[in-house]
């Protein structure tokens, strides 16, 4: 798939900008054409913008001791009996806005969910780049560890990470280091996809004319497998990768929950819902129902775009 | 079939080679074995002593054989947390999770094949429609908020089912425990066996959808319909038969990682299973278990996958006639 984002299919006219450019595209006339699609678009775009600028959207600073008061504890939802319209969404067993903590949240769960796909992808990019272009027993040894992986669920594979990473850090400073390792084992529990679709595309395109060309001209094998064939081979994987954020998401989220991933002193999305667990009995539902909500819309969202992107950009898969 | 047989096996055998290594590795070299076993005030010399029979002192091909011996006699130390052998641990805690593992596949099975061939025959149904809607939430949601979800819904709003916990268990011989016999291990069961197993049958729904819509293109079909056959006949004697080859593999495969998955459903219901007690390990760096996990998990994996492989070859012809090519 060369070159397929922004490309323009009425022919070359040099003068137009690439505003003009991405407007004609196929690209977006199949987005438009998705109802769908541009919900779930713009809805991904408000999350990530509101958490971006959590800050400044955020009703209160729930991480700021000064301005929690545990007197404010408990309060139900703005909208039911007892609630108090400084708290739409009520509060948490401190007293923090859980409108707050979730805009916090979403920040750090986001973060980490960017920065373990971009870590999978600069790994998996890379390793199937030197399997398909080199070959040999450099390929064969990495695409064997790749199928090991790969019969095991990421999950897994992540826990292991995490629990080793623990033991190497020590009790006192895994707190520390605690975001690293999370991006760390996702990120490795996530290349394989990446190395197998890299090195299928790289053997296509390593027969193709133009890397003949750049290899007669004498350029070096990094030269043009970082210049001439990865350009051509990344319409794939942006498309593994939105599919990979919502997974990353809710895989972080996932360790999150099972208290081996980001701490309650500045909790992610899965922070909270295991919080707000244990008061699910106690008829508190809000605390832990509304970050749990958050959490289903951001992924599904993200879900939806991937799988139109891979749709348009493969009609053969239609 | 046989040279294939034997391909697959020493394939896995080279896998399981592989992650016995990697558990060794990480018995051996995370964190110190004598630490964790001894207490603050023990003198180095006893320490040494300790490292001399443990036979830490040994060079690391002849402990990683000795680690590999006592893998195979189901011998995996002593858990840093419990100070219990680690192989009776599990063996404690294996029941339940197996339990629970095959009531969700039986779960995702029984509903998500009914659920993908109405889906393909009459797609264009508002219903179908529906069922589809549904599956991309499943894929979706996390699994622990479904669980979560599902337990404010059914066992604190409605007070119908309980939420965590096995409920009674009946021991058979002293070696297994099943919440199969008594009412509140039944009724314990539905609610993680639906949470585990939702993701397993929108896949199931969806391949089945799939295959069906695959199949019901092809001329053998349009013949037998052709034939004046009935829709039942056509339909489920000709179209489904042809589509369970598939899910038959991938309902195989999935078993594996529904195994693993009961690490977050268990969490989820304290189900008192193998994934929670592995998850405990993790949090309290308690490698032995860790190692031994890993190991029994890999093991079920390379099974699942040498018997699924050997069955797929002896149920379609045709794969057996390419490798004969090959």
């Amino acid at each position: 798939m060369p070159h397929v984002v922004g490309e323009d299919t009425s022919g070359a006219a040099p003068a137009r900008g690439p505003l003009r450019r991405a407007i004609e595209s196929d690209l977006w006339y199949s987005f438009t054409r998705s109802p769908v699609t541009v919900v779930s678009a713009a809805v991904t775009l408000v999350m990530i913008l509101s958490a971006a600028f959590a800050p400044l959207v955020a009703p209160h600073n729930p991480f700021d001791p000064a301005t929690i008061s545990i007197l404010d504890s408990f309060y139900p939802p703005a909208w039911m009996e007892g609630g108090n319209p400084r708290f739409l969404l009520g509060t948490d067993d401190q007293g923090r806005d859980i409108l707050s903590t979730i805009l916090y949240g979403m920040r750090i769960s986001l973060a980490v969910g960017f920065a373990s796909v971009l870590f999978a992808m600069v790994i998996g990019v890379t390793l199937g780049l030197v399997a398909g272009y080199i070959g040999g027993a450099v390929d064969s040894v990495i695409m064997r560890i790749a199928d090991v992986q790969l019969t095991f669920p990421a999950i897994l594979i992540a826990l292991l990470i995490n629990g080793v990473a623990r033991a190497m850090a020590g009790p006192q400073s895994y707190d520390q280091v605690v975001l690293v390792v999370l991006v760390l084992s996702i990120g490795l529990s996530f290349w394989v996809q990446y190395a197998r679709t890299v090195r299928g595309s790289v053997l296509v395109e390593a027969n193709k004319e133009y890397v003949l060309a750049a290899r007669l001209i004498g350029l070096r094998p990094w030269t043009i497998m970082f210049k001439h064939v990865l350009p051509n081979v990344m319409g794939p994987v942006l498309v593994i990768a939105t599919i990979n954020l919502a997974l990353a998401i809710i895989t972080e989220a996932t360790l999150s929950f099972l208290g081996v991933g980001v701490p309650p002193t500045e909790p992610s999305l899965g922070t909270l819902i295991r919080i707000g667990n244990d008061f699910l009995f106690s008829g508190e539902w809000w605390i832990t129902i509304f970050p749990g909500i958050t959490l289903a819309i951001l992924a599904l969202a993200v879900n939806l775009l991937g799988d139109w992107l891979r749709d348009a950009l493969n009609p053969k898969l239609r | 079939m046989i040279a294939f047989a034997i391909r697959r096996f020493v394939q896995a055998l080279g896998v399981m080679l592989v992650v016995a290594l990697i558990s060794f590795l990480m018995f051996r070299f995370v964190g110190d074995p004598v630490n964790q076993l001894v207490g603050v005030d023990t003198s180095p010399a006893e320490r040494e002593a300790l490292r001399q029979a443990l036979g830490l002192n040994d060079p690391v091909m002849i402990q990683f054989s000795r680690f590999i011996v006592r893998a195979v006699q189901i011998d995996f130390g002593i858990s840093y947390q419990f100070k219990q052998p680690v192989a009776a641990l599990i063996a404690s805690r294996l029941p339940a999770t197996l339990e629970l593992s095959f009531v969700s596949a039986l779960f995702a099975l029984a509903v998500g094949v009914p659920m993908g061939v109405y889906t393909g025959l009459y797609r264009n149904t508002l219903l179908a429609r529906g069922f589809l809607a549904i599956s991309l939430i499943g894929v979706s949601l996390p699994t622990f908020l479904i669980g979560i979800l599902l337990i404010f819904v059914v066992s604190v709003n409605l007070g119908w089912l309980p939420s965590f916990g096995r409920g009674e268990t009946v021991s058979i011989g002293g070696m297994w425990t099943t919440g199969f016999l008594t009412r509140s291990g039944l009724l314990s069961l539905i609610l993680p066996a639906i949470t585990l197993g939702l993701f397993q049958m929108t896949l199931i729904m969806r391949l089945v959808r799939g295959e069906m819509l695959e199949v019901l293109r092809t001329d053998y079909i349009k013949f037998a319909r052709a034939r004046g056959l009935s829709r039942r006949a056509v339909n489920f004697g000709h179209a489904l038969k042809n589509t369970l080859v598939p899910v038959i593999t991938i309902t195989g495969l999935q078993l594996g990682s529904i195994i693993a998955f009961a690490i977050i459903t268990e969490t989820v219901f304290q189900w008192p299973g193998m994934g929670l007690l592995f998850l405990q390990a993790v949090q309290n760096v308690d490698i032995p278990i860790m190692a031994a996990y890993l190991l029994l998990i890999a093991f079920l994996f390379v099974a699942i996958n040498f018997i699924v492989d050997l069955l797929y070859v002896a149920v379609d012809p045709r794969i057996r006639l390419g490798e004969a090519r090959r």
